[in-house]
């Protein structure tokens, strides 16, 4: 059975679609990576899978149930982790747990809200309001709280967001041992890095998802060729190569130039160009997935702007 | 586990509201201060029935008659001569000046006419720029003058009863106006706090985006909303014994009706007062929006219900939106109930009034709730 299985998913805010079409689907145990630009509608897609939002298209399963008619069986059974912290603040650390063990029924509740202080290691500081906890506390106490009913799916929207990079390590250390223990697990991140950790990715967009797999699969369905040129005129390479035909993207890092285009012949006939010009060292490169990210951005149209032409 | 109610949920929220509501301490103190200040503002410093106002006495002779209806006068505690035996011109100085707000003046054949039997006149003049101030004073003028040559020609009380000038000020003879003001603000205070304490509440839920997190869990609306009336109903519940207490030992209002159908009036109003409340915050996107609305609410039905001005001295079209606001029809209970001694039967129109908005605010609130889903 697949954890989330849905199709053809459309979510309108008045006038606006913010999803548009997506289907999606995420096996059992698997890491799935949600990716995509601000404001694409990714935590709106995951707010429909968790049963907050009822999808005006589109029909389809998480964890099996339907996500019209079961939307308080699937809300028992997800965790879902918003963007911003949202437990209180103003309660303590074990008084948000309890709040929560109450509201799942979880019992005997003590029991439950210790063991899960006791791994958090916040015992001693049990104590403490919720609201003075530092960005890294706070992120693992919300992750404890999403995951003491034990869920069978975890839907984490942009967890990492201002969280230290130590800390980021061991949240995504704790993602995969979940996942290892046979919980779904969706993501949705800005971080490459984060994508990378991940099963498999999907990429949305303006509302609709542009391609899914796993990252060698994303890299290789993109057909991008990558050239890397170094040395000490680079910088002016790079004001040659913009408006050369067959480069798409050009980002400098450090001393060296990544050049990306999807038409292999032009790019290369440009790279070389620059390289004797300019008299920098040229090769052939590995592309990455921020390369194919950046060039689904450009390529595609953002639907929340607006209409100019027609409006006027 | 039942899918659309339990206990244990319930009771999860009602503990997590409760040690919020605790916690914030300021809000907390002015839940239990605003009954004890607003008690100790209206109660003891606004007065719409003025006593011992300054008057001026124009006459010319010093019979007994005359001493008779100044001493009466003065008995009712409405009037303090400052001057007296001033000539006219001087008097109406002093009246459009404002040092005093009464003359009265008797004309110096006073006491020939009435020991011939002829009508004697008196007259007063009453400052009426303040309606309010003067009104008190100038009914009870009548029966003061009546009665005091009365005894002074020997007649007895019984036979003065059959003079056509009566005043009856009924439930309050004294006119204290505590007695109306302290059980009207019964019904203020509870709309202050519940309404706008409710409101907020639930904005904060959504301005902080725990709102989601909340919805996100197993809790259903209905659960949500009962957790959010609860508690504000049991502070509703504290502030009542409060302002009844008061009344009674620091006030002395009288409460001669049925305790029990007082409480029954209570509980009406303030559920509906916090379905109120809940409704704004459906409808309010931020805390700060959801207070304007409750003033919004607030004032013009502090303004119409007759808590602050009568009732039935406002034009029609005034009193019909009057009856929109349940705290109109609460003060009918509560005056009602606690000076008039009414029974059920009395206050049928005005309990029903209340349990009719009680239910149309679910119905809303529920109908909004669903809506903020999505």
């Amino acid at each position: 059975m697949k954890a989330i299985d849905v199709r053809n998913l459309v979510k309108r805010f008045g006038d606006k679609t913010v999803v548009d079409h997506v289907t999606l689907s995420v096996e059992e145990g698997e890491i799935s990576g949600f990716l995509g630009p601000n404001g694409s509608g990714k935590t709106t897609t995951i707010r429909v899978m968790c049963g907050l939002l009822t999808p005006d298209e589109g029909e389809g399963t998480v964890l099996g149930y339907d996500l019209h008619a079961d939307q308080l069986k699937i809300k028992r059974q997800v965790g879902y982790m918003t963007q911003k912290f949202s437990f209180y603040t103003d309660l303590t650390i074990e008084e948000n747990l309890f709040f929560v063990a109450r509201l799942y029924g979880l019992s005997p509740t003590r029991s439950y809200v210790r063991d899960t202080l006791d791994k958090l290691g916040l015992t001693s500081r049990r104590h403490q309001l919720a609201g003075l906890l530092s960005g890294g506390w706070k992120q693992r106490l919300a992750l404890a709280a999403c995951i003491m009913h034990k869920p069978k799916l975890l839907l984490l929207d942009e967890p990492t967001a201002g969280v230290d990079p130590k800390a980021r390590r061991e949240f995504w250390d704790e993602i995969h041992d979940l996942a290892a223990d046979g919980m779904t697990v969706m993501v949705s991140t800005h971080y490459m890095d984060e994508a990378e950790r991940c099963h498999r990715i999907n990429y949305i967009a303006y509302g609709k998802l542009l391609t899914s797999g796993t990252v060698e699969e994303v890299v290789a369905e993109a057909g991008l060729h990558t050239f890397i040129l170094s040395g000490k005129g680079s910088q002016s390479a790079a004001r040659m190569l913009a408006n050369q035909q067959g480069v798409d993207q050009i980002a400098p890092f450090g001393n060296s130039l990544h050049v990306v285009g999807k038409n292999k012949t032009l790019l290369e006939q440009a790279v070389r160009k620059a390289s004797q010009e300019f008299d920098i060292r040229c090769e052939p490169g590995q592309t990455t997935l921020e390369d194919v990210f950046i060039q689904y951005m450009t390529g595609s149209t953002d639907n929340m702007a607006e209409p100019a032409s027609e409006s006027k | 586990m039942n899918h659309f109610f339990s206990f244990t949920r319930l009771f999860a929220l009602l503990a997590k509201e409760m040690t919020q509501m605790m916690r914030d301490r300021i809000t907390f103190g002015m839940m239990i201060g605003i009954p004890l200040v607003q008690l100790a503002l209206f109660g003891f410093a606004i007065n719409t029935d003025p006593k011992q106002l300054p008057s001026a006495l124009v006459t010319t002779s010093q019979d007994q008659f005359t001493r008779a209806i100044v001493s009466a006068l003065e008995v009712t505690g409405y009037y303090r001569f400052d001057y007296v035996g001033i000539p006219e011109s001087q008097a109406d100085e002093l009246m459009q000046e404002g040092r005093v707000s009464f003359v009265v003046t008797i004309p110096s054949d006073f006491s020939k006419r009435v020991l011939r039997g002829d009508e004697p006149q008196i007259l007063i003049e009453a400052d009426a720029s303040d309606p309010a101030a003067s009104s008190g004073a100038v009914s009870t003028l009548a029966t003061v003058a009546k009665q005091a040559f009365e005894r002074e020609l020997g007649k007895n009380q019984n036979e003065a009863s059959s003079v056509d000038i009566v005043v009856h000020r009924r439930y309050n003879p004294e006119g204290i106006s505590q007695y109306n003001i302290v059980p009207g603000l019964l019904g203020v205070i509870l709309q202050l706090v519940m309404v706008m304490m409710t409101a907020m509440a639930l904005t904060r839920e959504v301005e902080r985006g725990t709102m989601e997190n909340l919805l996100a869990m197993p809790a259903t609306p209905f659960e949500i909303m009962l957790g959010k009336i609860l508690p504000y109903l049991a502070v509703g519940a504290v502030q009542v014994i409060i302002i009844l207490v008061a009344a009674k030992l620091v006030f002395h209002v009288p409460f001669v009706g049925s305790i029990w159908l007082l409480i029954a009036g209570i509980l009406i109003f303030i559920s509906s007062l916090v379905l109120i409340g809940y409704f704004i915050s459906t409808v309010a996107g931020s805390q700060m929006q959801a207070m304007q609305m409750s003033f919004f609410f607030f004032l013009p039905s502090l303004m119409l219900s007759g808590f602050m001005f009568p009732f039935k001295g406002m034009p029609h079209w005034a009193q019909m939106i009057g009856e929109i606001f349940p705290l109109t029809h609460f003060l009918r209970i509560v005056r009602g109930v606690m000076l008039k001694g009414a029974d059920l039967e009395a206050m049928r129109t005005p309990m029903l009034a209340l349990i009719g908005f009680t239910i149309l605010l679910i119905i809303f609130s529920l109908a909004r709730f669903r809506k903020t889903l999505d």
